[in-house]
């Protein structure tokens, strides 16, 4: 038997549904660190010493990687949704859209921060207006201006309806990041990231950082799902669905 | 043990850049727990209301 969509994607019956994965997304979460983490910083110590160039600094790319990741990702679902609710008029896809933003966000800062940390002992900076350290920037301020952009218009229907264009506009940030270090000829331009090739990576930083990866999108899953949540509370607080909810032995 | 938290010489990087995501990650998810209440607070308080104000 197949699932009715329609009635899954209302948010009356997403609320429950969303409740029951939080704690299993949770788990996974969890789960996944200490994997990730434990890999990263104990079964990768053979990079160090040696011919190896790599210093301890290289363990941030454990988390700085991933987050680069999901900055992106979380950015292309978020205009994914967004477009889903311009198109179908679906009040849920707007919700999600809403949703995800601010982890987005979060990720991006933290993209930007944990590369801060780890260019100024391997390039001597902090910060340097390197075309993807720019472009996840602007990436930033994409998601700050969504949320802004939204929480200014107070008809809620108009406010997901210009937030979803400007997300939409702002997707073509994601293939600049994307395609942001590949600098033809380094006398022609100039670009600090280097060209990365996931086939060259030594397996165990692989398997950790893969690991941290998918650790983040568990984590992002959950927060979103906790946000969600909370919109549709508020949304639909004059619904009868939210009111026997509260009532019915106060199990929320 | 001191070892493995002097990184080499690189702790100030290394646990700065994890200290934040471990910070940043767990004030997000004090901040939507604590939404969450609040929410069903204020809703539970409306009905409660509503309702007395029906009878």
């Amino acid at each position: 038997m197949t699932p009715n969509w329609f009635k899954l994607a209302s948010p009356a019956s997403f609320y429950p549904t969303a409740g029951r994965l939080i704690p299993v997304f949770w788990i996974l979460t969890v789960v996944l660190l200490i994997v990730g983490l434990y890999w990263g910083f104990f079964e990768t110590v053979d990079r160090l010493g040696g011919n190896n160039p790599q210093k301890e600094y290289y363990r941030i790319i454990f988390i700085h990687v991933p987050s680069a990741w999901m900055s992106m990702w979380l950015y292309v679902v978020m205009v994914g949704w967004a477009a889903i609710g311009l198109v179908f008029n679906t009040r849920l896809s707007f919700m999600m859209a809403n949703a995800i933003a601010p982890t987005g966000a979060i990720f991006t800062f933290l993209a930007l921060w944990t590369g801060a940390f780890w260019g100024r002992p391997s390039w001597g900076t902090y910060w340097d207006w390197d075309p993807r350290l720019t472009s996840e920037l602007v990436l930033l301020f994409m998601y700050i201006g969504y949320m802004a952009l939204h929480s200014a218009i107070d008809d809620i229907r108009r406010a997901d309806r210009a937030a979803a264009l400007l997300a939409i506009v702002g997707l073509v940030m994601v293939p600049v990041i994307f395609w942001s270090i590949n600098c033809p000829d380094p006398n022609q331009c100039a670009a600090l990231h280097q060209r990365s090739n996931l086939t060259k990576i030594d397996g165990n930083i692989l398997f950790a950082m893969l690991t941290m990866m998918l650790a983040f999108w568990m984590y992002s899953f959950a927060t979103t799902f906790m946000r969600l949540r909370g919109i549709i509370l508020t949304r639909e607080a004059e619904s009868t669905w939210v009111h026997e909810l509260l009532t019915d032995g106060g199990r929320a | 043990m001191t070892k493995f938290f002097a990184q080499g010489g690189y702790a100030f990087f290394v646990w700065g850049a994890y200290g934040m995501v471990a910070l940043v990650l767990l004030a997000e998810i004090l901040q939507l727990r604590a939404q969450q209440r609040t929410i069903l607070a204020r809703l539970g308080r409306l009905i409660r209301l509503r309702g007395e104000h029906d009878q």
